[in-house]
C-alpha cells in the first residue's frame, strides 16, 4: 500500500451490511423455529391470498411470534409495494 | 464444542480446551465425534497411536481403557478418536450415553466433545448430553447464522432441554482479525454479540501459530508465544471461573514508518 493509497482509501463498510442482513434473517429464522409448526405453511397461505390482489415479495410479509404468559401473540406486517398503492388511487 | 459450520475452529479449540484443563490438573477426555473424518488425532499429535476408536467402544469391540489414548505431553489428558467408518449411523444415542457415563465413573472431571460440522447425527450426538456448550463462531455471515441455528437445537434437542432445563452457552469467537474489523470489512465483536446474545467466553485472534501447531501436532495452547495460544489459555481460565480481561481485540499500534510504508 503506497502513501497515496493510505490517505485516499475509502473504506467499504461491508461489515455493517453483513450485520443488518444477519439481524433480519436470524430474526426470521427464530420466529420459524420458536413459533408453532404451522407457521411457515400459514405464512405461505397468507402470501398466496395477498398475491391474488397485490403482487408482493416474500420479504414484504413479516411474521412475528411472541410467547406470552396468558396468550401468544402473532403479529403480521405486510408492506405493500409502491405500484400497488398507485393502482388503488 | 459446536458450530454448525465447518472449518471455524472446533477441533483446534477442542484440542486447546482439553489440554488447558488437563494442564490445570483436571482429568480430561476429548472425544472426536466426526465419524468418517477423524482429525482430532492429528491436531493432538497422536495419529500413529490410534488402535481402537469411539465406535469400537460403542459396539463392544474394545473397552474404553483400550481405546483411550493417553497424551504423551500432558498428564491427565486422554483422547478418544473418531471412527473412520462410512456408516453415519454408527453413533447411537444409548451408545454415546454409555461411554460418557463410563468416563464419569472413571473419575473424569471434563469430557470435551468435538462436534462435526452440520446439524446431522454426529452434531446431534455431540451436543445431546452436554452440560455446557461452547459455540465456536467466526465473525462472518454464514458462521454467525449457523451458530444461531445451533443455539436453537441446543435449546430444544438436548437431554437438558427435554428435561426442562438449559445448557450453559458460551460464545467463543475464533479467527478474529482486528485489522479487518477496524477497516470495516469484518464483523466486530460487538456485532456478533448483538446478534447472537450469548455470553462471550473468549476471542481467539487469527494467528499463524495455529497452522504451525497443527503441522507439528501440538495443541496451540502449548505455544505460549502465540497470540492464539495465550487467548485459548485465557478462555480456559474464564471457563473455570476466573475473571480475565479479553486481549488481542485491537490493532497493534505500528510505528509511523510501518504505517506509512505498509508493515
Ligand atoms: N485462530 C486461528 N488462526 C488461524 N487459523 C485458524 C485459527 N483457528 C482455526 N484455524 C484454521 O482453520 C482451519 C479449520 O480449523 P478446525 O479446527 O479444523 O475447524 P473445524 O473443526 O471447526 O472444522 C484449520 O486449517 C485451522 O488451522
Ligand atoms: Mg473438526
Amino acid at each position: 500500500m503506497g502513501l497515496f493509497d493510505y490517505f485516499s482509501k475509502k473504506k467499504p463498510k461491508s461489515a455493517q451490511l453483513a450485520k443488518e442482513r444477519l439481524q433480519i434473517i436470524i430474526a426470521h429464522e427464530r420466529v420459524n423455529r420458536t413459533g408453532p409448526d404451522y407457521l411457515p405453511q400459514m405464512r405461505r397461505d397468507i402470501m398466496s391470498v395477498i398475491n391474488k390482489y397485490v403482487p408482493i415479495d416474500e420479504d414484504q410479509v413479516n411474521v412475528q411470534f411472541e410467547k406470552g404468559d396468558d396468550c401468544d401473540i402473532l403479529e403480521l406486517n405486510i408492506s405493500l409495494p409502491e405500484q400497488a398503492k398507485a393502482v388503488r388511487h | 464444542m459446536t458450530s454448525g459450520k465447518g472449518g471455524v475452529g472446533k477441533t483446534t479449540s477442542s484440542a486447546a480446551f482439553a489440554t488447558g484443563l488437563a494442564l490445570r490438573g483436571y482429568k480430561t477426555a476429548v472425544i472426536d465425534f466426526d465419524v468418517g473424518l477423524r482429525n482430532l488425532d492429528l491436531i493432538m499429535g497422536c495419529e500413529r497411536r490410534v488402535v481402537y476408536d469411539f465406535v469400537n467402544v460403542i459396539n463392544g469391540e474394545a473397552n474404553l481403557r483400550q481405546a483411550l489414548i493417553k497424551d504423551k505431553r500432558t498428564d491427565n489428558l486422554y483422547i478418544l478418536p473418531a471412527s473412520q467408518t462410512r456408516d453415519k449411523d454408527a453413533l447411537t444415542q444409548e451408545g454415546v450415553g454409555k461411554v460418557l457415563e463410563d468416563l464419569k465413573a472413571d473419575s473424569f472431571d471434563f469430557i470435551i466433545c468435538d462436534s462435526p460440522a452440520g446439524i446431522e447425527r454426529g452434531a446431534a450426538m455431540a451436543m445431546y448430553y452436554a452440560d455446557d456448550a461452547v459455540i465456536v463462531t467466526n465473525p462472518e455471515v454464514s458462521s454467525v447464522r449457523d451458530s444461531d441455528r445451533i443455539l436453537g437445537l441446543l435449546q430444544s434437542r438436548t437431554q437438558k432441554a427435554e428435561q426442562g432445563g438449559t445448557i450453559r452457552e458460551h460464545l467463543l469467537i475464533t479467527r478474529y482479525n482486528p485489522e479487518r474489523v477496524e477497516s470495516g470489512d469484518m464483523l466486530g465483536l460487538e456485532d456478533v454479540l448483538d446478534i447472537l446474545a450469548v455470553p462471550l467466553i473468549g476471542v481467539i485472534p487469527e494467528s499463524g501459530g495455529v497452522l504451525q501447531a497443527s503441522n507439528s501436532g501440538n495443541p496451540v495452547i502449548l505455544d505460549t508465544e502465540s497470540t492464539a495460544g495465550q487467548a485459548y489459555d485465557d478462555f480456559v481460565r474464564r471457563f473455570l471461573g476466573e475473571t480475565v480481561p479479553h486481549r488481542f481485540l485491537e490493532v497493534e499500534k505500528k510505528g509511523i514508518f510501518k504505517r506509512l510504508f505498509g508493515g
